[in-house]
């Protein structure tokens, strides 16, 4: 018991000096935390695909009451605006090109004509494909409006009805599905530094020699490296939630607890990476590019902005050694779906593999790496 | 030139700092002074009397908050690149760039000097030959050694001749061979091209080949003028004694020193203790404090003026040859004291094809004070890091306690207190922090932690709010030492811990050693300062990683020869000197 | 100091900065290798496309127009549909992940196609609401096209009139993400490489001691700034030939702007990220900062921002604000609109001008914070 109060203390003692070293001045400090904050808060306004507000240009050549009436339907939803009205077709193409409208409206001459008529009467949507997912959206709610324009019109032709409910997100907003994604995401990538740079900066400092002369052993180094930067992810982590559950209001489903469980788990796995890279390297500079180095290809194959599934077959199984992927998944599901232990423990099984494997592979390179 | 006879004209010269906790610092406190051209001029002083922030205004890369710098004829803050196209400036850590070859390096320097490529060649091949540097152009700079860098560094500063060379301790962590030829390639300038030189130093003995001599202390001008005028001061005041038979001439000198109202300084030499008396000391106080011993007189050299005007006014300081609590009770001292606490045996560190430490074997005792010296990259740091267990042996047998520390359980280790070369501090944490945190490391904490931080703050006088990266040399030094004793350790590793440190700095530091030796603490040491051998027992020369002499002091003066053995210095030379001769000798033998 | 000293000093550094990023390998990895890498993720890995979707379809009814409508799912590649025994087994598959929708048609669907008030339910799971809403499409535009079959063949409604969309999106006939994720992704290379590779370049030498040696010489600021952006410019442009080459040959993207305007916009960009990558590093003098600051200021915002991905016409106005401030998204716009739509010399001119502001402005705050003066 009394050796195990000794190593705890030792353990401390490190871990004390490790956060003063983070956190001792204020630049050190707002670093580490104001980007958090502000991150979240920016990315929970940018991160959507849903639409609401398309700008649109009109080309009518019927100038007809139905035209009219479609028209004041499509602007009554208060998310199409009208920026500009065209007066011949050869204007299309420059408004198109220059961003004055992701799309035109054209109206032929003969569109009331036709709709008395009880003929399909075409209306032409011309979109800026230059980001198609904005586009096709765009393009999709036009002809929702379209058809409820018909069918309160009486020119409706029976079909099935799609009565759509959605489970965890109702109204299938996008900022739901990527905010507590960034939870695990956005406070990775620092953590992640961190830990590549404290053995780094020892290192290049020459204080790693007094830390290997000193009594502790490597596991005690270990954890007293480890345990600041998991601290520092977490309280950043909690930075995210806090803004939103509580700024965009996107209520947590699950437990608290089994949040935390995941990100601590989570983040031991990214440290261990970062202590990985950090005993192989000998420099900073080393240690911070090979960092962002492996940073890129684990958010993009986290499955942050597309889904793991819509990759490659040889890339799922890549993504089994990237910790975000599940970390991502854990958080998502716990907030979301209210998912259980039960329900996310295969995520688990790959988090603590990678930290079981990093972690002794940073502690025995701590002694072993040879400068 | 426009004004001819001056160089530098500085008046009213004033710098502050902000300090730990917003306290300012006065770096520069009203310096004026003025330095003529064509000769050598040096800047002595402890560690902070400002001595770096008054070369780096020098430089124009420093604004003064007070006062006039004219340099060259231009005001160093206003016409800052006219000067630095005119002079060259060799900083305290050159910035050589680490990944680059030394011809590489030169290059750059040559390049952006604008020194013509047809004239360069010639003076590469003299840089190089004047450094010893010839055989390793294409090697990395970060792969030389300490003095290897120091004089490629000096080489990069001088491949063209400036109007002013500038230097900031150039001779730190450089052994006394890479020293010597330091100093020769800057007397051949000043020589050869009425070189105008300025150059601050911690070494009375190349403060004492400059024409003129600028004593600083806390960024003040104490005093002026040339060598010999300076050494007035100390005239008849300094004297040299002999220990009575069988007591260490260190025990001596620790004796006259703590009597600082007797004894200015002491210091041992050649089995002897020079030292310095108080001019107002008593007659009979003095003849009792030498107990018998009979002084007789020396000639007065620099350093003792040094000493003196020092001593003059550090007294506010508080005393400077701190004494070290004794806690004879905490530390059992083993009763069979004659068995060595390491073992070295044939020891071999290989690096590819290159032998750094070559079949080195040796003992230290309890209760004793080893010096391991030796010229820049003959193997000595990287004998300290086998015997720490940083570094895995390639062959030979190594025991520190009885046991190998690579090996060794964690605890082995709490009973070795080690001091890097570089000082090895968390920089942006305070001294307080420091402490505590290798206080936590070594397993101390709560009371005993806190009793332990109390002594050695009042044992090395350190400021708890300070900022250790902040701190000058000689504060890192006690500060690390600090940090090393901590634990109360029973073998102490200590490479270069007096490196860029003042005269007062190292008595201080020297002065602990010996309380701790006492207690029967081992020490094991390397140094660069010669005399400073003379405080241990033994001491083994290290070169090319075999070990060419081994014995105390004295044996190894005398194994040097006669005509060598005056003093350290010139014998480790001697011994190095003569050892490489008889190796070139061999190789040439083989070739044949 | 005559114009050959400039020269001779600038060669000399250009030099030095060319060995010092050739010795250190990760400097290479990061440069180059990177960038093939996120190609290939990007070419290969990433697709905002929904293919294959797993959905299952739970029948209340087995008549013959019910199992007409399975097999409308059958008929695109889009839906891979599922027989669900039961709604309680589909729903227990679609919690625990396998299942991206159900679709449950009623027990009485074949009598209401009969009266023409045909429904079915369609349950979406929320957890990944992009994939949510193609599937969406997906289903919808299966069910409208059944329902026509279905008037078709019972002749029950009448034939219709009413509206009719035609859709046509330009530049992207076929809506395919990867054509504006590979634009995008050479915006991203640039910026990252641009902020990683040169971060650390100035704090290292202050951390390392090695500026004030080079301050005491006729070197000036500005020659120290622009030696270490030559050989990351070069870096920069080889990783953009990767990438013009990656889209055009392997990824068969359009690219319908003309090459020497892609590569001059992209030029001013590379400065503008490398010289960023400078201001922040002597800036903080400080690698740890330094490499902290790069990464939150590049490759987050890059991604999120700069309408990489999100629509910034999607942004409430403040958000939008922001990313307008950011080099990235102007780029973004320009390179997007070179790629897809062709050359559009107002919108060229306009997004190269702000280009070469950030440029030039950015190289006069990296120069500031190399003046030589060791005060703060």
């Amino acid at each position: 018991m009394a050796s195990f109060v000794a190593f705890l203390a030792q353990v401390m003692a490190l871990c004390r000096k490790e956060l003063l070293a983070l956190l001792k001045e204020p630049s050190s400090r707002a670093i580490l935390f104001v980007p958090a904050l502000m991150q979240s808060l920016l990315f929970g306004y940018a991160a959507t695909y849903d639409i609401n507000h398309v700008s649109y240009a009109v080309l009518d050549q019927s100038r007809g009451a139905a035209s009219t009436a479609l028209l004041t339907r499509l602007d009554g939803t208060g998310v199409f605006e009208r920026t500009r009205t065209l007066t011949s077709s050869r204007q299309i193409a420059q408004v198109i090109d220059d961003n004055d409208a992701l799309m035109v409206l054209s109206i032929p001459s003969d569109f009331e004509n036709k709709l008395s008529a009880g003929q399909p009467s075409p209306l032409q949507v011309i979109l800026d494909g230059r980001n198609s997912t904005t586009a096709g959206t765009a393009g999709a709610y036009i002809s929702s409006i379209v058809a409820s324009y018909n069918q309160s019109n009486g020119y409706a032709s029976g079909g099935i009805t799609v009565e759509r409910r959605a489970w965890f997100n109702p109204n299938l907003e996008a900022r739901w599905n990527i905010m507590p994604a960034l939870i695990a995401a956005l406070s990775m990538l620092q953590t992640l530094l961190i830990a590549a740079l404290s053995v780094a900066r020892e290192r290049e400092q020459g204080t790693f020699d007094q830390l290997l002369v000193t009594p502790m052993t490597p596991i005690q180094i270990l954890i007293g490296k480890a345990l600041p930067a998991i601290m520092v992810g977490l309280v950043q982590s909690t930075l995210i939630f806090l803004i939103i559950r509580f700024w965009f209001q996107i209520p947590l489903v699950g437990s608290v607890w089994l949040l935390y469980l995941g990100l601590f788990t989570f983040t031991g796995a990214s440290v261990g990476i970062g202590l990985s890279i950090s005993a192989l390297s000998l420099t900073m500079q080393q240690a911070m590019l090979y960092t962002f180095f492996l940073i890129m290809p684990l958010m993009l194959l986290s499955g942050l902005l597309t889904p793991v599934r819509n990759m490659p077959a040889a890339l799922q199984v890549a993504t089994y050694v990237n910790p975000l992927r599940f970390g991502m998944s854990i958080v998502r599901r716990v907030y979301l779906e209210g998912a259980g232990l039960s329900d996310v423990a295969t995520d688990f099984i790959p988090l603590l593999v990678i930290a079981a494997l990093t972690l002794p592979l940073a502690a025995w390179l701590f002694r072993h790496r040879l400068s | 030139m426009s004004v001819g006879d001056v160089t530098v004209v500085a008046k009213g010269l004033r710098k502050v700092f902000a300090g730990p906790g917003g306290k300012p610092v006065r770096a520069l406190d009203g310096v004026s002074l003025s330095i003529r051209p064509g000769e050598l001029t040096a800047l002595v002083g402890p560690d902070g009397a400002g001595k770096t922030t008054l070369l780096r205004m020098l430089v124009g890369i420093l604004a003064p908050d007070e006062g006039e710098l004219q340099v060259l004829g231009m005001d160093a803050t206003r016409d800052a690149q006219r000067i630095q196209d005119r002079i060259s400036y060799m900083p305290q850590r050159f910035g050589l760039y680490e990944d680059l070859s030394v011809e590489e390096n030169l290059n750059l320097y040559a390049d952006l000097h604008g020194v013509d490529p047809q004239q360069r060649r010639q003076r590469f091949d003299r840089l190089l030959a004047m450094t010893d540097l010839a055989r390793f152009t294409h090697r990395p700079a970060g792969k030389l050694s300490g003095g290897m860098k120091q004089k490629l560094g000096l080489a990069c500063t001088l491949v063209r001749s400036p109007d002013l060379l500038v230097l900031d301790e150039p001779s730190v962590g450089v052994d006394p061979l890479s020293r010597r030829d330091l100093w020769k390639i800057v007397q051949q300038l000043v020589d050869d091209e009425q070189l105008s030189v300025i150059v601050s130093t911690a070494y009375m003995d190349e403060a004492e080949r400059c024409a003129q001599v600028f004593v600083m202390h806390q960024g003040k001008v104490l005093a002026e003028g040339t060598p010999s005028a300076l050494r007035e001061r100390a005239r008849g005041l300094t004297g040299i004694v002999s220990p009575p038979l069988d007591t260490p001439a260190r025990d001596l000198q620790a004796k006259l020193i703590d009597a600082s109202d007797l004894i200015i300084d002491a210091v041992p030499s050649g089995g002897n203790v020079r030292f310095i008396r108080q001019p107002e000391a008593d007659k009979t106080a003095l003849s009792k404090l030498f107990d018998g011993l009979s002084p007789t007189d020396r000639p007065e050299e620099l350093e003792d003026a040094f000493m003196m005007l020092l001593r003059q006014h550090h007294v506010e300081d508080a005393p400077p040859a701190a004494t070290p609590e004794v806690h004879q009770g905490q530390r059992e001292r083993a009763s069979n004291d004659d068995k060595p606490v390491i073992v070295v045996r044939d020891l071999v560190r290989k690096f590819g094809d290159f032998t750094a430490v070559a079949s080195t074997s040796f003992d230290v005792r309890r209760g004793e004070i080893f010096g391991l010296l030796g010229p820049n990259g003959a193997g000595k740091t990287t004998t300290f890091r086998m015997l720490c267990g940083l570094l895995p042996a390639s062959g030979g047998h190594l025991e520190v306690a009885g046991l190998d520390l690579r090996t060794a359980r964690a605890q082995a280790r709490g009973r070795v207190g080690y001091v890097s070369q570089k000082f090895a501090l968390y920089g942006n944490l305070s001294v307080q922090e420091n402490l505590q945190f290798f206080g936590g490391a070594y397993g101390l904490r709560g009371d005993a932690l806190r009793a332990r931080i109390r002594a050695v703050q009042t044992q090395f006088q350190l400021d708890a709010d300070a900022v250790s990266g902040d701190m000058p040399g000689g504060y890192k030094q006690r500060l690390a030492m600090a940090a090393g004793l901590l634990h109360e350790p029973d073998i102490l590793f200590l490479d270069e811990p007096t490196s860029g440190i003042d005269p007062l700095a190292r008595r201080s530091f020297w002065r602990t050693i010996t309380a701790l030796v006492k207690e029967g603490v081992t020490v094991v040491i390397t140094t660069h300062f010669m005399e400073e051998a003379e405080y241990c027992d033994r001491i083994a020369i290290q070169d090319a990683g075999r070990v060419l002499a081994l014995g105390t002091p004295k044996a190894v003066r005398e194994q040097a020869g006669a005509e060598h053995g005056v003093d350290m210095n010139s014998a480790f030379i001697a011994i190095v000197e003569q050892a490489r001769a008889k190796g070139h000798e061999a190789g040439a033998e083989k070739v044949a | 100091m005559s114009q050959s000293g400039f020269a001779q000093r600038m060669a000399a550094l250009i030099r030095k900065e060319v060995r010092q990023m050739v010795r250190d390998r990760s400097n290479l990895a990061v440069g180059l290798l990177l960038p093939i890498a996120l190609i290939l993720l990007f070419g290969y890995g990433l697709s905002l496309d929904v293919e294959h979707a797993p959905i299952a379809v739970v029948m209340g009814d087995t008549s013959p127009p019910a199992r007409d409508v399975y097999a409308a799912f059958q008929g695109t590649p889009y839906l891979d549909p599922h027989w669900a025994g039961s709604m309680q087994d589909a729903e227990r598959r679609m919690l625990a992940g396998d299942l991206d929708a159900i679709v449950r048609v009623p027990p009485n669907f074949s009598r209401r196609v009969a009266s023409g008030d045909a429904r079915v339910q369609l349950l979406l799971n929320g957890i990944d609401s992009t994939t949510a809403t193609s599937v969406e499409g997906y289903v919808s535009g299966a069910m409208a096209t059944q329902g026509l079959k279905m008037a078709d063949r019972t002749g029950s409604a009448p034939a219709g009139g009413g509206v009719v969309v035609q859709q046509r999106m330009w530049f992207n006939e076929a809506g395919i993400s990867t054509w504006y994720l590979v634009p995008g992704l050479l915006v991203l290379i640039m910026t990252l490489t641009g902020a990683f590779l040169t971060s650390l370049l100035i704090a290292r030498e202050w951390e390392r001691g090695t500026l004030e040696s080079l301050f005491v010489t006729p070197v000036r600021p500005l020659e120290l700034v622009l030696s270490k952006l030559v050989p990351y410019v070069v870096i920069g442009l080889i990783d953009l030939a990767m990438c013009l080459v990656a889209a055009r040959w392997m990824f068969e993207v359009p690219i319908r702007g003309s090459l020497i305007v892609i590569v001059i916009a992209s030029f001013l960009y590379l400065v503008v990220s490398l010289t960023m990558g400078l201001f922040i590093s002597g800036v903080t003098r400080n690698q740890f900062q330094a490499s902290q600051m790069a990464l939150l200021t590049s490759f987050m915002p890059a991604m999120m921002l700069s309408g990489f991905v999100f629509d910034l016409r999607n942004m409430p106005t403040v958000v939008r604000g922001i990313s307008e401030v950011l080099p990235a998204t102007h780029f973004m716009n320009l390179i997007k609109t070179l790629f897809l739509a062709g050359n559009n010399a107002s919108l060229v001119l306009r997004e190269c001008a702000i280009l070469a502001l950030y440029a030039v402005v950015l190289i006069f705050a990296a120069r500031r914070t190399l003046r030589k003066t060791l005060d703060r």
